[in-house]
C-alpha cells in the first residue's frame, strides 16, 4: 500500500485575496461575529445598550471605508468607462455600481439600526418580543415582559443580512450570489416574526415568507445549475463569452435566464411573484420591514442587473420583452391594488410593487450605451437611494402613530394627524409625494432618471405606460394626504406616542434627504453617472 | 448524462408540484429539501459533462445553505405550532386583503 507522501500532492496554489478592496464587507461580518459573541459573554442588564453601539460603530466604520474603497477603484476603459476589479480570484466584484450599492445598503442599515434601538416607544422595551419561544398571550410571555426581557440578537442578525445584501450586489459568479441571497434572507426570515405586538401575524408573516423564499430561491439554484451547464462555469464573464458566442443549447441558456428571473423577480417584489409583499411588509416589526423594504430591493435590483447584464448581456433581445411584460404587469397591479388597502403598511407594501414595476422599466430599457446620458444602471442606483430614504422614513412614522395595542395602522384612525403632529404628517405628506414623483421630491428624479434610461434605451411605449401608472398611483398617496390633514379625526383622533431622539433623527434625516435629492439632485446624480458600468 | 439529467428533472417538478398542493409546513419544506437536491444532482452531472470540479464544489455549497435553512425554517415552523398547535398553512390566514 502506497504512502501519500509530501511530494505527491498536487500543487495548489493560494488564492490572492485583495482584503483592502473588500474589507468593508469582512467589517460588517466581523463585527457580526463580535455581536455573537457580546450576547454570549455581555450581561443581560447593559447588552441592549453595547449591541446597538457595536452595531453602529461598526457600520459606520464600514460606511467611511466604503468611500476610501470607492475613491480607491481604477478607471477601467472599455466600450463604457467602468471603475474596478474583480477580486478574491473572480468571486466578488468590487467596481462602481457595486461600491455605491454598499454605501447605499449601509447608510439604509444606519437608518433602521435607530429604529431597531428605539425602546422609549413601547415603554422602555424593543419593538422585539422578549422570548420568542414564549406563544403568544401565554404566561411566560407575561413573566418576559415583567421580567423586561428583550431579544438583542436583533442586531446581529441585522448586521448577517447586511453582509449578505453586500455580497449578493457585488457577486461575480452564480455560486457566491446564491450564497449571498440566502445569507442575505435567513435573517430576515427570523427577525419577521419576532414582533413584540400582534406576534400570531408577525409569525404568519414569517412562515409565509420564508416557506416561498426558499421555494423562489430554489429556482433561482436550479437556473444556476442550467446556466453551469450551458457555460461550463460560474463566472459572469465566462457565460458571458458562452452566450456570445451561442456555444451550448439555447434551451438551457432560456431556462437558465428564466429560472434566475423567476427567483430574483420574487426578491424584488415583482408581479406575479409579489404575494409574499404585503402579507410580509404588514406582520414583520415595522423596523425590520423599513430594513427588508429599502435593503432587499437594492440588494436584489443590483445582482439583477449584474446578472442580466454582464452575464446574459449577449441575449439580452431573449429577457428585455419578458421584463418588458413583467414591469407593465407590476406597475398596473401594484398601483391598482394600492387603491383597495386600509392598512398603511399593506398600501405601502403595494406601492413597493408599484416602485419595482418603475424600476424594472429602467432594468427592461437596458441602456448601458454610453456614460454622458444616464444610463439604465446609474438611473437605477439613484431611484433605490432616493424610494430606499423614503421608505424607511414613512415606515418610521408608521412606529410612532400608535395606541394601546401598538402600532395603529388602519387608515382610518390616521385621519386628523396633521393637527396631532405636524411634523410627523408633514413628514409623511412628503414621503406620500416621493413616492408619488411629484417634482421637487426625490421621488422625481428617480422617476425621470429610470425612465430616460428606458427611453434612450428605446422602450418609449413602456415610459408612456408608466408615467400613466405614476398618475393613477398618486391617487392613493394623496388620499392619504388629505386624510391626514384635511379630514375629521374619528372619536379622539390618532395618538402620537413620544419618540426617543433616535427615531426622531430617522424621520428627519429622512424627510431633508428626501427634499435634498429632489431640490438639489446634482452631486448624487453625478455620483451615480460616475459610477459606471459593471465590470466583469 | 442525460439520464441523470432527466432525473434530476423529474424530482424537480415532484418537489415544486408537492409545495404547491401539500398543506402540511413541514411537508412543503420537506419538497423544497428535495428541489435542492435534485439542484445538485444536476450540478454534479453538468460538473461530470465538462469535466470540471465546479459543479461538485457549487453542490457543498447548496448543502451548507440547505443545512443553515433547515435550521430557520423548523425554528420558525416550530413556533407556529406551539402557538397554534398545528402546521397546516391554510390555517397561517390572518393576513388578508
Amino acid at each position: 500500500m502506497a504512502t501519500l507522501l509530501l511530494a505527491d500532492r498536487p500543487d495548489i496554489a493560494a488564492p490572492t485575496i485583495e482584503w483592502s478592496l473588500l474589507s468593508p464587507l469582512l467589517v460588517v461580518a466581523g463585527v457580526a461575529m463580535v455581536a455573537v459573541l457580546v450576547e454570549t459573554f455581555w450581561p443581560r442588564r447593559t447588552r441592549f445598550t453595547a449591541q446597538a453601539v457595536l452595531a453602529g460603530l461598526g457600520l459606520l466604520a464600514a460606511l467611511l471605508d466604503t468611500v476610501r474603497v470607492y475613491v480607491s477603484l481604477d478607471r477601467v476603459d472599455g466600450d463604457v468607462v467602468g471603475r474596478g476589479t474583480p477580486v478574491a480570484e473572480g468571486a466578488v466584484t468590487v467596481d462602481g455600481p457595486g461600491v455605491l450599492t454598499w454605501g447605499l445598503l449601509l447608510v439604509f442599515a444606519l437608518l433602521s439600526l435607530a429604529l431597531f434601538a428605539e425602546r422609549r416607544l413601547d415603554g422602555g422595551l424593543s419593538a422585539f418580543t422578549g422570548r420568542a419561544v414564549d406563544p403568544p398571550g401565554s404566561a411566560g410571555e407575561a413573566e418576559a415582559t415583567r421580567l423586561r426581557l428583550e431579544h438583542t440578537e436583533t442586531f446581529p442578525l441585522l448586521l448577517f443580512a447586511l453582509a449578505g445584501m453586500m455580497l449578493f450586489a457585488s457577486a461575480n459568479d452564480l455560486v457566491t450570489m446564491f450564497v449571498g441571497l440566502e445569507v442575505m434572507s435567513l435573517p430576515l426570515y427570523l427577525l419577521c416574526g419576532l414582533a413584540r405586538r400582534r406576534r400570531l401575524v408577525s409569525q404568519e408573516a414569517s412562515l409565509k415568507y420564508f416557506l416561498l423564499g426558499a421555494f423562489s430561491s430554489v429556482f433561482f439554484l436550479y437556473g444556476v445549475a442550467l446556466a453551469y451547464g450551458y457555460a461550463g462555469s460560474f463566472r459572469l464573464a465566462d457565460i458571458d463569452t458562452a452566450v456570445t458566442s451561442r456555444t451550448g443549447g439555447e434551451h438551457l441558456l432560456l431556462a437558465a435566464i428564466g429560472l434566475i428571473s423567476v427567483g430574483m423577480l420574487f426578491k424584488v417584489g415583482a408581479v406575479p411573484f409579489h404575494q409574499w409583499t404585503p402579507d410580509v411588509y404588514q406582520g414583520a416589526p415595522t423596523p425590520v420591514t423599513a430594513f427588508m423594504a429599502a435593503g432587499t430591493k437594492a440588494a436584489a435590483f443590483v445582482a439583477f442587473m449584474r446578472v442580466l447584464f454582464v452575464a446574459f448581456g449577449g441575449a439580452s433581445w431573449d429577457w428585455r420583452p419578458l421584463l418588458w411584460v413583467v414591469a407593465l404587469l407590476t406597475m398596473v397591479v401594484g398601483s391598482l391594488v394600492a387603491i383597495a388597502q386600509t392598512d398603511v403598511k399593506r398600501m405601502l407594501a403595494y406601492s413597493s410593487v408599484a416602485h419595482a414595476g418603475f424600476l424594472l422599466v429602467g432594468l427592461a430599457g437596458a441602456y448601458v450605451a454610453d456614460s454622458e446620458r444616464i444610463t439604465s444602471v446609474s438611473g437605477l442606483l439613484f431611484y433605490l437611494g432616493v424610494y430606499g430614504v423614503s421608505s424607511i422614513g414613512a415606515f418610521a412614522v408608521v412606529t410612532v402613530v400608535r395606541d394601546a395595542g401598538g402600532e395603529t395602522t388602519h387608515l382610518s384612525r390616521w385621519a386628523g394627524l396633521g393637527k396631532e403632529s405636524p411634523f410627523l404628517a408633514g413628514s409623511f405628506a412628503l414621503f406620500m409625494l416621493s413616492f408619488a414623483g411629484i417634482p421637487l421630491t426625490g421621488g422625481f428624479i428617480g422617476k425621470w432618471s429610470v425612465f430616460s434610461a428606458a427611453w434612450s434605451g428605446g422602450y418609449g411605449a413602456l415610459v408612456v405606460a408608466g408615467v400613466l401608472t405614476s398618475a393613477v398611483a398618486a391617487y392613493f398617496y394623496v388620499r392619504v394626504i388629505v386624510l391626514m390633514f384635511f379630514t375629521d379625526p374619528v372619536g379622539d383622533g390618532p395618538t402620537v406616542a413620544l419618540p426617543s431622539v433616535l427615531t426622531t433623527v430617522v424621520i428627519a434625516a429622512a424627510a431633508a434627504g428626501t427634499m435634498v435629492l429632489g431640490i438639489l439632485p446634482g452631486p448624487v446624480l453625478d455620483l451615480a453617472q460616475h459610477a459606471g458600468t459593471f465590470v466583469r | 448524462m442525460n439520464e441523470y439529467l432527466t432525473l434530476s428533472m423529474i424530482l424537480f417538478t415532484i418537489g415544486a408540484v408537492g409545495v404547491l398542493v401539500r398543506r402540511n409546513a413541514i411537508v412543503v419544506f420537506m419538497c423544497v429539501e428535495l428541489m435542492l437536491n435534485a439542484t445538485n444532482l444536476a450540478l454534479v452531472t453538468f460538473s461530470r459533462q465538462h469535466g470540471t470540479l465546479d459543479g461538485q464544489i457549487a453542490a457543498f455549497f447548496v448543502m451548507v445553505v440547505a443545512a443553515a435553512e433547515v435550521v430557520v425554517g423548523l425554528a420558525i415552523i416550530v413556533s407556529i405550532y406551539s402557538t397554534r398547535r398545528t402546521t397546516s398553512v391554510d390555517d397561517a390566514s390572518l393576513l388578508k386583503l
